[in-house]
């Protein structure tokens, strides 16, 4: 009887490998994003064995695009320019959704439930939140200020406690959208934080909130812990009567690099990257480095800070020892160096060169250039990881 | 003096990568104020090429001076107000 029984289960066993061949069973822990500027579409990569796995088209404007991850690592939200907002599977390649959600939009954020994903947009303005699922609309947030006027909105993160904090450029406030209210939201207004916020973040812990302020020198900080105490200024007056250069890329502040008790951040308009103490809030270095600093990202175990760099000096990558807060590395990957990012334990970063049309892998503990991989115009890259990290 | 056809391609490019990433890849407008065709309509040439060399101060628009020289941002302009190709 029982050697009959071999064929059916074998035409089964058989079966399902078809299966697996169209929808390939696999984590998505080692899986990541890289913009293709240029052409509207993103690359799904792998960074296990450093590979390009598919490429999908059709994600409009993506100058400036930004990513977010559902809290399992399947789907991509990817923010673009034109305002469109695209939910990607990374395991089926392909969009599940994608609305055009404002006019100009310029980043998001996910909640700490995973149940949202926030747009902010330049033009209306404003903060748009939708259903992470459906991608349908549940609240929309006008960045008008008390005359009425409409402002940019940059520097949106989440915080714990299903909260979203953001930045009213023209305005100058921070604002912080509670999800977890029982009227649903309840937004929290602090005015006259300081002169043109350009963009935020929120340390890994989801304590501190700092805005980068464009039209003066210093940072404005929220403390979420103690939100009663207001907006304070730190580094205030930092740099007064110096000769500011102009600003030829704003710099990011996404991956302010905290490294323990110092945060280390992009001066505006000078050679320099500024060591703060977390303790005090007070300057207690700068260190001099080699153009005008646009990211500044700390590898996962904090010893290292890489840092890339606006025109004319974008085709170098800058490696910070943090012990020493000296440069250990001076790498040129090539011409108009966008962005870098970790492998989730940080033995490897990957930098997108723009002009070059290509990513290049390198190894963190010898600097060997380990693999250059082909894509169209590339700019931000994005590791599924950052699913699982406040702010990101 | 017109840039050189070689020179003409580097600065459309320029334009669309390294303007675009404060005034949009398709320069429709980000941080910096649209620069479509139809945005820049009856402005004097002469005063949008100064704001490229030169910036305007108070707000994030730089000098470009550095890179461009005054012909080729008169150029630029050119461009810019027929609509970039
Ligand atoms: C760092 C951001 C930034 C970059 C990069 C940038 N711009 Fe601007 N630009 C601005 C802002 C902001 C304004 C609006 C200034 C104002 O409010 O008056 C502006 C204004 C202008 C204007 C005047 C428009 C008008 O209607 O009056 C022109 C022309 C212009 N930019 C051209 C360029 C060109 C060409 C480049 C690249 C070579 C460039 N910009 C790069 C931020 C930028």
């Amino acid at each position: 009887m029982r050697r009959y029984l071999i064929l059916p289960l074998l035409i089964a066993l058989f079966s399902l490998a078809g299966c697996a061949a169209t929808l390939p069973q696999r984590g998505t822990g080692d899986l990541g994003v890289v913009i293709e500027r240029a052409t509207g579409s993103i690359q799904v990569v792998g960074t296990t064995n450093r590979t390009r796995l598919g490429q999908i088209t059709g994600l409009g404007d993506l100058s400036h695009a930004s990513v977010n991850y559902s809290r399992d690592e399947r789907y991509a939200y990817v923010f673009g320019r034109d305002g469109g907002l695209t939910k990607v599977d990374l395991l089926e390649m392909r969009i599940v959704k994608r609305v055009i959600q404002s006019g100009n939009s310029i980043g998001g954020a996910i909640s700490q439930d995973g149940r949202f994903v926030a747009a902010s947009n330049y033009t209306p303005g404003g903060v748009r939140i939708f259903n992470a699922e459906t991608l349908d609309l549940v609240a929309d947030i006008p960045s008008a200020d008390r005359a009425g006027k409409s402002s940019k909105v940059v520097g949106l993160v989440d915080a714990p406690g299903n909260r979203f904090v953001f930045s009213l450029f023209e305005a100058g406030e921070i604002w912080v959208a509670d999800m977890s209210a029982p009227s649903g939201l309840a937004v929290t207004k602090f005015e006259h934080i300081g002169k043109d916020p350009y963009d935020a973040m929120i340390t890994a812990d989801g304590r501190y909130y700092l805005a980068g302020l464009f039209g003066e020198d210093g940072l404005a900080l929220l403390d979420m812990w103690n939100m009663e105490a207001g907006v304070k200024r730190v580094l205030n007056g930092y740099g007064k009567g110096e000769q500011q250069l102009p600003v030829y890329k704003m710099p990011h502040l996404e991956g302010w690099a905290a490294t323990g008790n110092e945060l280390l951040v992009p001066a505006v308009g000078r050679h320099e990257v500024l060591v703060i103490g977390m303790n005090n809030w007070k300057e207690v270095g700068r260190i001099p480095v080699h153009g005008q600093p646009v990211f500044v990202v700390a590898r996962p175990d904090n010893r290292q800070v890489w840092v890339n760099f606006a025109l004319p000096h974008n085709d170098t990558v800058q490696v910070i020892d943090v012990p020493s807060r000296t440069i250990i590395k001076t790498l040129k990957p090539g011409k108009a160096v966008l962005h870098m990012e970790f492998t989730p334990r940080g033995e490897q970063v990957w930098i997108s060169v723009r002009d070059e049309d290509r990513v290049e892998v390198y190894d963190t503990g010898t600097f060997a250039k380990i693999k250059e991989l082909p894509a169209s115009k590339p700019s931000g890259i994005f590791f599924t990881p950052r699913a699982h990290r406040t702010g990101l | 003096m017109l840039p050189s056809a070689a020179r003409q391609t580097e600065l459309l490019y320029f334009v669309r990568q390294d303007c675009g990433s404060c005034h949009g890849l398709r320069l429709e407008g980000g941080l910096g104020v649209p620069l479509t065709a139809a945005a820049l309509k009856g402005k004097p040439a002469e005063s949008l090429r100064d704001t490229i060399l030169y910036g305007r101060s108070g707000t994030t628009m730089p000098p470009w001076n550095p890179f461009l020289t005054e012909a080729e941002a008169g150029w630029i302009v050119q461009m810019l107000q027929k609509g970039l190709p």
